[in-house]
């Protein structure tokens, strides 16, 4: 069991520091000009460490973590697929990490060769006419797909559409980037099947609908079937529709948004097209629009002309929504993409999909067969379903929670809890194309000797983890004595 | 079962309210509205002097798993909002018609005729039907 | 096939227990005519050996010329242990630390990490970082908005020697949420906001105005003055920060009497190479009485059911996935990686390590400024103080100049005259602790011979 670290600044000493880190002193001199009330009177309290004690410490952290690398990680709509270590070698060559953001064309074409085909490949796989590679997130990609619906309908002197139409089961960024737009948001239910209700549908459009935002597969785990009628009854109301790609390993290679009607969609790079997630960030949430959204996408892109590649700003697209990032957006994490892209060539693209999904049907397969409840059993699964445990909440008192941290001990991270919020006690589950058989086999075992410990040694379930380094942590606590910093006389 | 005090009136966004004797209205939210935040964490309160429209939201109650508004259930004054929820916001848990109360409002004129307001009885019914 | 582990045998294996005859079986809820045919226009399979080579010859395509360039990314030493332990698997593919039991080593990273920027920026709370500076300085405008109760203009002001492109992100982001930006003219003599473009607006209602510091142009404003003015007015204070400067130079929170409400700024220079504009990270910091306000991740320190200390997300009710609509912003991200880079380099480096930093590159910037306005036709723009960027004019257009610069290996600088057109024929210009005397030297050398070649020409 890994031993409990101290913080990095329980080991500070007066005196200690990675001297060798640091340039040469350039002298007292240096900062002469500076005027004397401007400067910091006394320096920031960061710690006195060396460099050995340093490296020991955050390696150490490091191997509190379950990763990818070391855990298999099942969290629906998260796409926890292997991260090749090709991608972070070759994205991290000494030029590529050199550049400066604002350094000329002609030094650049290398770099930009590379972005440009990630746009012409992402345009492909999409069925989109248009790619802008720069915002730094999905929420961030949301954000300028309805920025863009509204640019578009005000451009129209369509000034009334400002309502952006929701399914409840959505994803809590839709609607809070549907607000962080000025828009106003419209919930409409699913059916039992898990599809969006069209008849509620119908009569939430109308002369103020600005679009719709809507993810396929859904965030119930299941195709959106009706998504030809769906396109059909928005767009004849003059809306907009909104593809949320956050699911987009479903059905890579096999369907594409653009085909299904959708104008603009999000991608998420660091879930498809996988670049690392690096404990909760960087992302990149390149956006795809259809012609009628085309004049308006964030800036930079890249543009070719003849054998030059260029940047493509304010002055190539006027109506842009305009800039979203200080540069051209989280170029690492882009590069990550191509050369994953590019590894996977058009025959691996089309093998994400169906192999992602092929190991979500066996899974969902298995664990029916050993006694657990799906969400929707006569539905397919895509590349993640649901399984629900309110059988066992209710006839054992031990809950969806209670599996997620037992899991833990057998050395699996949890799937998604609690999320949609529209089953209760559920697990989303996505294993993703890159595990095997034997992964999958090992974690139906772990979910069946669990059970069996609900069943006749629940406690021993309801007060897991037991093997990690803390057990069942109080948020109540956390939330109520805020202790957000470090403070040394801090009591514990 | 959550309960439900027989001589306070209700809203169907789970707010109770009690008038007082000086005329001034009471408002808290109630027993099924807590249990369903769990432990409050954090609570805001409006300011004395505050004018509000009904339905307009005036408070936050902020528990781990969700924050909610809480809207004046009447057009009004803020009399006083409850000092004692900023340090110890569990009292609404432990105590939510009584010394969990959230503001004291002074009615706007008119503002109590022909409002609709639950009873206790309507106010069960409706949790039933929610499955509360 | 890359990454996917199955062989023929475990397929059918798969497929016998699903019950579906093939893999296309499993898709046979979506509509025919949907799917799609081919995907020619995505290039046929690489191995890696032969991306690697395709790598290596475009990097060397763009090469590693001396640069100069500064405006808002900064090229520091960054030490081998930052990036070798940030690239452990352990960090690079964890996710977000939802299962805290799970996660203790991101969480704990990140409480050391918020302890850290908030000391180094003298506020009391810090959150788990943004995408970058410029959607921390508009995500801070909104911010403002909710934080300051008795404003109701939502009117910020934004001097116009704040970073060009952090208006324009700022712009773009808050604009349909309501928020008024209005600019304050600076002095084109000094590259400085005077008090005298505040003046007007005394007497109305301003909820916020930001500083930043040291500006765009490198210059050093009275944050003292601005600041004071601002709180005298009802207006919160959003700092703009420079973390290395950070080092030398007063804090945000000692700004005027009271210090700056919100503090935010680019972490990039914090252990994160340039890459050509990101991944970088975004910081926030503010007082404890805003915490509530402040969008994005925070990491609290609790206890667990044995008692034991541990970190956990905490204040997540306010984010998207719980308050949905009413969230204080959408965003679900933290720049956890760049995060990791930058606590470990702040560990490195320490108070003192990164105060020689921050002198170093000052020292270096002045002697580059010193050198290339020997060269005849270059003078200095503003004639006070700056801190480790400066501008200068030349008296003749910039952009060819520069063109010359680059195909001798040299990026001069950035180019001013489309930002700032009433500046003239200006350059910005930075030296780190990266350059050495030679390279200031070279820089000043193949200026002169530039210049002189135009003149003649």
């Amino acid at each position: 069991m890994p031993m409990p670290e101290k913080l990095i600044f329980e080991y500070s000493h007066a005196g200690r520091g990675a001297s060798d880190q640091w340039p040469r002193d350039p002298g007292p001199a240096a900062l002469a000009d500076l005027p004397a009330k401007l400067r910091r009177v006394r320096p920031p309290e960061l710690p006195e460490v060396g460099e050995l004690e340093t490296v020991r410490h955050f390696t150490r952290l490091s191997q509190l973590n379950f990763s990818i690398d070391t855990h298999f990680y099942p969290l629906g709509s998260c796409t926890m697929k292997y991260n090749p270590k090709a991608c972070n070698q070759y994205a991290m060559l000494p030029e590529f990490l050199a550049r400066h953001p604002l350094a000329p064309e002609t030094h650049g074409q290398g770099l930009l060769a590379c972005l440009y085909e990630l746009q012409e490949m992402l345009k492909e796989v999409t069925g989109m006419q248009s790619v802008a590679l720069n915002p730094m997130a999905g929420a961030h990609g949301e954000f300028a797909g309805v920025a863009m619906i509204r640019a578009y309908h005000r451009a129209r002197g369509d000034l009334k559409r400002n309502e952006i139409i929701v399914p409840e089961a959505a994803h809590g960024t839709n609607p809070a980037t549907a607000t962080m737009c000025g828009c106003a948001v419209r919930e409409i239910p699913v059916d039992a099947q898990g599809d969006v209700e069209l008849t509620a549908l119908a009569a939430a459009v109308g002369p103020n609908t600005a679009g719709i935002m809507l993810t396929n597969p859904s965030t119930l785990g299941v195709f959106e079937r009706h998504i030809g009628e769906v396109a059909r009854i928005v767009h004849q109301a003059g809306g907009l529709l909104y593809y949320d790609g956050a699911n987009l390993n479903a059905i890579l290679g096999k369907v594409r948004p653009g085909d299904m009607g959708f104008d603009v969609i999000h991608m998420n790079l660091h879930k498809t097209f996988s670049t690392p997630h690096g404990g909760g960030g960087p992302g990149a949430g390149a956006v795809g629009v259809g012609a009628r959204l085309a004049p308006f996408v964030p800036i930079p892109l890249v543009g070719k002309d003849g054998e030059r590649y260029r940047w493509l700003t304010e002055a190539d697209l006027p109506q842009s929504i305009g800039r979203l990032s200080a540069f051209m957006g989280n170029t690492g994490v882009l590069l990550r993409a191509y050369i994953y892209m590019r590894m996977l060539g058009r025959e691996g693209m089309q093998r994400v999909g169906e192999y992602a999904t092929l190991n979500a049907n066996y899974l969902l397969a298995r664990l029916q067969a050993a006694g657990f409840a799906a969400a929707y059993p006569q539905r397919r699964a895509s590349h993640e379903f649901i399984v629900t445990l309110k059988r066992q909440a209710r006839e054992l008192n031990v809950t969806a929670m209670d599996f997620a941290k037992r899991l833990l001990d057998y050395g699996f991270h949890a799937p998604t809890t609690y999320f949609p919020l529209l089953v209760p006690e559920c697990l989303l589950i996505e294993p993703t194309e890159t595990e095997s058989k034997d992964v999958l086999d090992a974690f139906v075992s772990a979910m069946s000797q669990i059970q069996k410990e609900a069943e006749q040694e629940p406690a021993r379930v309801t007060s897991a983890p037991h093997t990690m380094p803390v057990r069942r942590l109080d948020d109540v606590r956390a939330a109520r004595q805020l202790d957000l910093t470090w403070k040394p006389t801090a009591q514990s | 079962m959550s309960t439900v005090p027989a001589d306070l009136k209700y809203t169907s966004s789970h707010e109770w309210l009690r008038t007082l004797p000086d005329g001034t209205v009471e408002v808290g939210i109630t027993d099924h509205a807590q249990d369903a935040l769990g432990d409050l964490v954090f609570v805001e309160v409006p300011e004395a002097g505050r004018a509000v429209k009904v339905g307009e939201p005036c408070a936050v109650v902020e528990s781990v798993k969700a924050a909610s508004d809480v809207y004046a259930p009447l057009a009004g004054e803020v009399i006083a909002g409850n000092p004692k929820l900023k340090d110890e916001p569990e009292t609404i848990n432990t105590d939510p018609y009584g010394e969990g109360w959230l503001m004291r409002l002074r009615p706007a004129p008119g503002a109590l005729t022909g409002a609709a307001f639950m009873s206790a009885a309507d106010y069960r019914k409706l949790l039933e039907a929610e499955g509360g | 096939m890359a990454f996917i582990p199955h062989t023929e045998a475990d397929v059918a294996a798969m497929l016998a227990a699903i019950g579906a005859a093939g893999i296309e079986n499993l898709f046979d809820e979506i509509p025919p005519d949907l799917r799609v045919k081919s995907l020619a226009g995505v290039p046929p399979e690489l191995n890696e050996m032969e991306i690697g080579r395709l790598m290596t010859e475009r990097a060397r395509t763009d090469g590693a010329p001396l640069s100069f360039i500064g405006a808002g990314a900064y090229e520091h030493h960054i030490p081998a242990a930052v990036w070798a332990i940030t690239t452990r698997g352990e960090f690079y593919s964890a996710y977000t630390p939802y299962q805290a039991e799970a996660s203790q080593g991101t969480l704990q990273l990140i409480y050391e990490f918020q302890t850290m920027i908030a000391r180094l920026t003298g506020m009391e709370v810090a959150n788990a970082s943004m995408y970058d500076g410029a959607s921390a300085t508009a995500e801070a405008a909104l911010m403002a908005v909710r934080a300051n109760r008795k404003s109701k203009s939502a009117r910020i002001l934004v001097p116009s020697t704040l970073h060009p492109h952090y208006r324009r992100v700022a712009l773009t982001t808050a604009a349909n949420q309501g928020l008024k930006f209005e600019d304050l003219p600076y002095c084109t003599a000094e590259g400085i906001t005077p008090a005298a473009s505040l003046a007007r607006y005394d007497g109305q209602d301003i909820t916020a105005l930001v500083i930043q510091q040291p500006n765009f142009f490198g210059r050093l404003e009275d944050v003292d003055a601005l600041t004071d003015w601002a709180h005298a007015r009802g207006a919160l204070v959003i700092a703009v920060v420079n973390p290395t400067a950070l080092a030398l130079l007063k804090p945000p929170g000692q700004w005027g009497s009271r210090g700056a409400d919100i503090a935010v700024g680019e972490g990039q220079p914090l252990g994160v190479p340039l890459c050509s504009g990101g991944p970088y990270f975004g910081f926030m910091t503010t007082r404890m009485e805003h915490v509530r306000q402040m969008p994005g991740r925070i990491v609290g320190r609790t206890l667990d059911v044995a008692g034991h200390p541990g970190f956990t997300l905490t204040l997540q009710a306010r984010e998207q996935h719980i308050r949905r609509a009413k969230a204080t912003s959408n965003i679900c991200t933290n720049q956890g990686l760049l995060v990791t880079a930058a606590t470990i380099y702040m560990s490195l480096m320490g108070a003192q390590g990164l105060a020689r930093t921050a002198a170093a590159a000052h020292a270096r910037t002045r002697e580059l400024v010193a050198g290339l306005t020997r060269v005849p036709g270059v003078h200095l723009a503003f004639s006070g103080s700056y801190f480790h960027e400066a501008v200068l004019q030349l008296d003749r257009p910039v952009a060819p100049v520069l063109k010359s610069l680059s195909n001798r290996g040299i990026l001069g600088g950035l180019d001013l005259s489309g930002y700032f057109p009433e500046l003239g024929n200006a350059l910005l210009v930075c030296a780190t602790e990266t350059k050495t005397s030679a390279d200031i030297d070279r820089y000043r050398a193949c200026l002169s011979e530039v210049i002189q070649a135009a003149r003649a020409a």
